[in-house]
């Protein structure tokens, strides 16, 4: 077994206990990136002096008996949507092409204190927009499983550098789905925590009310590890929630026993009549994990969630609005992309031209599209009509939350697509987040947990949980990884060193 | 060049709706929703954070200092404090607003439906406030290459974000019609109402000149019976007299254009302190559809009862109680202490007395001289450049007989003129009442020699006569003698 | 809910200091239209008395103590900035010149 093979649990116990240096399990990764990311293109920057300086500060800690946190040592990739001192951080656009930010974000100080060696920032859809990475600045990252097809988004980046083993562990953020449904269909574990349990600051802002930073992982576990490093209460943050982390790795290892007598999992009824619009290869799959939970243990109860139905234009009022509020910051004036300014043209004109210059097509759709629902005469209509609908979709959660534990479904209707398939239909692309978004215009958990393949390419099963009730969701995921032997994460095709892909799109590089 | 009424014509035909609105600059430690210092006077950019400079992912944190602030001015005029309140997004484009939006309050403000009343030439009037909200300030713009510094004609501008993010309060009154002629005054009134509301609450400097309280002036005008007109909002009224005149100068505009059968635009219109006109000022302004939404990334506020009577408890003596209390304190009439009121004088007046002088005394100077000097320089009242003490110094002296009042203006000019205190300025310019009886004496003598006939008269018993006497002895001695004294000596020489 | 026009979209690119280009007008505006009638469905919700909500997990009284904190540093802050002079931020003139 390789040092990359190996989980982040094995990882932090061999580097704990002496048999591995982090200096070794770093460079390894580290190499590994030199290797395969040539053709991956997951990472948009990789800092090797940084990462190796925590491994041997780690390894100093260790040498001299010192007590170290849990998952010390262990190396990992943050999405480029989080802020890094120091790091160029960019959320994969020409916008904020070169900004060095001059603070970190509360989860990368997380990170730090808790001395996990980071390896560098990944690639995302731009400012987390997306469901295929499609839309980054700096050209797409291509899924491991099959090169010619999208990683997912907007998160790809991370899921696929986990996939290909370049980190085993990655920072996701979730806004709709864009952790859940790259780890679908990369066959990674991806978790998104209860809205407010993991800081915002410093994540840079898509929409306000819906993005949560999670971990990105090959399972449960690690996870579950990863989550317990970064949540907890942020007193910069005023949506943070102020109570003690839900015990979820604890969760993930009962979970482990593979036992799940007791425990009732909701299947929405609405989302199994509209599985018209899934692949029968996801549904395939999705049942067959569904049988096996059964065989756990597991009482499977019917459960209607009617509003479910509207979730989707609900989502795309809200987040478009809220980003085309956050988004108005990008105006050339203190950081970033200044475009057009020749000594003549006035203020605004630079502006538009900044922004035009700095902003890909997908970005400027739901920045109008969010100006549109929030302007006078159509806020009722559009913004206001659509948080009245996400009270609705709530409801249905708390009433299916009584009569279940937790709710399961297919994470994403589809398996990954060839490049260029749904670019062409902005709708069509963001079908792929009808399982996810539910949960976060509802704000509780939801993790997707890798359950088979379909025509060779993976499938995740969605396990989604009561607000603060992540624990759930790990120890229903955890048991149905002690059916899959074995895991998807460990059987992804070995990527070859071939030439670099250049995908649908700009090749940023 | 702009055609005006004259102000009675044009109060004789139509009625004035004014409207205010002020912003009160907090003078909290740190800013709205970060822990950036907010001393005035620091180096640009010296006072920012990722915050208040508006960087990728940075969130805000609600200053808990500012919205007990708030309550208390709420409180302070009447207002009923909101049961459940929210932040709100304003969105538009403007440099010094760093996040191109502000966080400010919509529907939901803290504080709604209160009332401050004002006494303007002994008629009472309520003026109804209609919110009172939090937001944050702006950034400073410098701009460069246009006249005196104005936006127009800029070529460029330069931003120093230490103002951006220190808290604001916003204070909307509701139209308020029925002032007729007094418009001007009652506007004044109601901003040195709540000017001296909030400085008793100590939450602020207020002081217009720097900045820390801003009043917008709205004013339309309607022929009586008919509907209100489209109103006017001029910015840049930096003092209390400012709010006055503009309202003024707004009521003369308008009504010679309405005479004239035009329209009144809807307009933001710039004030000149220098010459008491509006202009036009950034048109663009009305037309914004600012896209308001509830602040996603700040909880809502749900001020309990217990809080709101806490600080209900806590608030000082409401000013106008003060002014009643002081006005019994000093013996004034009502006329009288509206007067000072209306001078601005109350504050100087108290502390005058505090440095020993007499209420009388007090009032008589800053009510008298000192208020004619403040008119004709066209100053405040507050800004001349003598001290409460030293008028209370100044009264000691001429109470103690060192100065008559003719001699003790003279001191005032060069008090103002930066020469010293009092006692300096009467040594230096040797203008004390010569207390010399044998000097005096002197004078007497030669004005008697100079004046046989004068003095024939005094000697037949008309001391009224005694007065050109009086005036001869005050001329060569420089107005130094103290009339009484010279009166007794002469009559003394002649009965 | 109505379709939205080309005219619609300039003039909301406009409100969000977008230049937009005339392919991309037609673009978004056919591609926009897509997405506002699939969300017409909202329309058919009943949402009679139902109360919006804005916040996922609702928070109530979230403050800060009034304790000053360390401001950046100003090389830091100007750092990185487009266009600095004075240690302030350069802009280009901000009113038009026929304003």
């Amino acid at each position: 077994m390789r040092i990359i093979d190996k989980t982040a649990a094995e990882l932090a116990a061999d580097i704990r206990e002496g048999r591995l240096t982090s200096v070794e399990v770093t460079t390894a990764f580290l190499d590994r990136i030199d290797a395969v990311d040539g053709t991956v293109r997951a990472f948009l920057h990789v800092d090797r002096e940084g990462a190796l300086a925590t491994a041997r500060e780690v390894d100093a800690a260790v040498a001299a008996g010192e007590e170290t946190s849990p998952l010390a040592g262990v190396p990992i990739a943050v999405k480029d949507v989080v802020v890094t001192k120091g790091l160029p951080t960019t959320a994969s656009s020409k916008i904020l092409e070169g900004w060095i930010p001059p603070y970190d974000a509360t989860i990368a100080e997380r990170l730090k204190a808790a001395k996990m060696p980071i390896l560098g920032k990944t690639n995302l859809d731009e400012f987390a927009m997306g469901s295929s990475t499609e839309y980054s600045a700096y050209g797409p990252t291509v899924n491991p499983w099959d090169t010619g097809r999208i990683p997912g988004g907007s998160g790809g980046g991370s899921a696929a550098a986990v996939a290909a083993k370049m980190a085993p562990l990655a920072i996701g953020t979730d806004t709709g789905g864009s952790i859940r449904q790259p780890g679908a269909v990369t066959g990674t574990f991806g978790a998104k925590p209860t809205y407010g349990s993991n800081s915002r600051y410093g994540l840079i802002a898509f929409s306000s009310s819906l993005d949560t930073p999670g971990p990105v992982s090959r399972n449960a576990l690690d996870a579950a590890l990863l989550h317990e490093v970064i949540s907890g209460h942020d007193p910069r943050d005023s949506t943070s929630i102020d109570a003690p982390v839900p015990p979820v790795a604890e969760a993930a290892r009962l979970g482990a026993t593979g036992d799940l007598a007791g425990v009732r999992l909701g299947v929405v009824k609405e989302f199994a009549e509209g599985a018209d619009g899934a692949e029968p290869g996801v549904l395939e799959a999705y049942r067959a994990g569904v049988e096996q939970l059964v065989k756990l243990g597991a009482q499977i109860v019917e459960v209607s969630c009617p509003s479910f139905a509207y979730a989707l234009p609900t989502y795309y009022l809200i987040a478009p609005s809220e980003a085309s509020s956050n988004l108005a910051r990008y105006d050339g004036v203190r950081y970033g992309l200044r475009a057009g300014d020749d000594g003549e043209r006035g203020l605004e004109e630079v502006m538009s031209l900044t922004r035009e210059a700095g902003f890909g097509p997908e970005v400027k759709r739901r920045i109008i599209l969010g100006t549109y629902a929030l302007s006078a005469g159509y806020v009722d209509a559009f913004y206001g009509k659509a948080q009245k609908v996400r009270t609705l979709i709530k409801r249905d959660f708390e009433a299916a939350f009584e009569r279940c534990d937790a709710l399961i479904s297919p994470t994403t209707p589809f398996t990954a697509f060839a490049f260029g398939e749904r670019t062409g239909d902005p709708y069509q692309m963001y079908l792929a987040d009808l399982y996810t978004i539910p949960a976060n215009l509802y704000g509780g958990p939801g993790v997707s947990v890798p359950v088979g393949l379909s025509e060779g390419m993976p499938v995740g099963l969605q396990v989604m949980g009561p607000v603060m009730g992540d624990d759930i969701t790990y120890r229903v995921a955890a048991a149905l990884e002690t059916t899959q032997e074995p895991l998807l994460a460990d059987t992804a095709p070995e990527i070859s060193a071939s030439p670099r892909f250049t995908a649908f799109g700009e090749d940023g590089k | 060049m702009t055609k005006l009424n004259t102000y009675e014509a044009a109060v004789a035909a139509y009625e004035p709706v004014l409207g205010l609105e002020t912003h009160i600059e907090l003078d909290t430690n740190t800013k709205m929703f970060c822990g950036c210092a907010t001393a005035f006077g620091a180096e640009p950019n010296t006072q920012v954070c990722p915050v208040c400079l508006a960087l990728p992912g940075a969130l805000p944190v609600a200053n808990k200092a500012a919205v007990e602030a708030t309550i208390k001015i709420g409180l302070a005029l009447n207002c009923r404090i909101a049961e459940w309140t929210r932040f709100a997004r304003k969105n538009y484009f403007y440099p010094d607003m760093p996040k191109n939006f502000q966080t400010s309050q919509y529907e939901e403000p803290l504080c709604e439906d209160g009332f401050v009343e004002v006494v303007v030439d002994g008629e009472s009037h309520r003026i109804e406030i209609e919110r009172v909200h939090l937001e944050e300030d702006t950034g400073k713009t410098l701009h460069v290459g246009g006249a005196a510094g104005r936006i127009h004609g800029a070529t460029e501008s330069l931003v120093d974000y230490n103002r951006a993010g220190i808290p604001l309060v916003e204070i909307v009154t509701r139209p308020i019609p029925g002032t007729g002629a007094l418009a001007p005054e009652v506007a004044r009134a109601y901003a040195t109402e709540l000017r001296d509301i909030v400085r008793s609450l100590g939450v602020s400097d207020v002081r217009m000149e720097q900045g820390s309280m801003r009043c917008d002036v709205n004013v339309s005008l309607n022929k009586p019976g008919e509907e209100w007109g489209t109103r006017t909002e001029t910015k840049n009224v930096n003092s209390l007299r400012s709010v006055e005149r503009s309202v003024r100068y707004e009521v003369r505009r308008q009504s010679a254009l309405l005479d004239a059968g035009e329209k009144i635009l809807q307009e933001t219109r710039h004030f000149h302190e220098a010459t008491g006109e509006t202009s036009p000022g950034r048109s663009k302004e009305e037309a914004t559809d600012y896209r308001y939404f509830p602040e996603p990334d700040l909880a809502v506020m749900e001020p309990s009862r217990e809080w709101v009577e806490e600080l209900r408890a806590s608030l000082p003596e409401p000013p106008r109680k003060r002014r009643e209390r002081l006005q019994a304190e000093w013996g004034l009439g009502d006329k009288e202490m509206q007067s000072v009121v209306n001078a601005d004088a109350v504050g100087l007046i108290e502390s005058t007395i505090a440095a020993g002088a007499s209420a009388s005394g007090a009032v008589k100077w800053w009510l008298g001289e000192l208020s004619r000097r403040a008119n004709e320089s066209g100053v405040e009242l507050g800004s001349l450049a003598i001290a409460p003490a030293q008028v209370a110094e100044l009264q000691g002296m001429v109470e103690d007989g060192r100065l008559n009042d003719k001699l003790a203006r003279q001191v005032i000019d060069g008090v103002l003129a930066g020469e010293g205190g009092p006692a300096e300025v009467a040594a230096a310019r040797g203008l004390e009442v010569v207390s010399d009886t044998g000097a005096l004496e002197t004078a007497v003598d030669e004005a008697i020699a100079a004046n046989p006939d004068v003095a024939e008269k005094i000697r037949g018993g008309k001391h009224a006569a005694a007065g050109a006497l009086i005036g001869a002895v005050m001329k060569a001695t420089k107005g130094q003698a103290d009339a009484g004294t010279v009166r007794q000596i002469i009559l003394d020489k002649l009965s | 809910m109505s379709t939205i026009s080309r005219e619609e979209v300039a003039h909301l690119a406009r409100l969000a200091r977008l230049e937009v280009t005339d392919d991309e007008l037609d673009a978004f505006a056919g591609q926009l239209d897509v997405i506002l009638e699939s969300m017409k469905t909202l329309g058919e919700v009943d949402t009679e008395g139902v109360e919006p909500t804005s916040h996922a997990v609702p928070l109530v009284n979230v403050f800060r103590e009034d304790r000053p904190q360390p401001s950046l540093p100003r090389d830091a802050v100007l750092a990185g900035g487009p266009d600095t002079a004075e240690g302030r931020f350069r802009v280009p003139r901000i009113l038009d010149e026929e304003a």
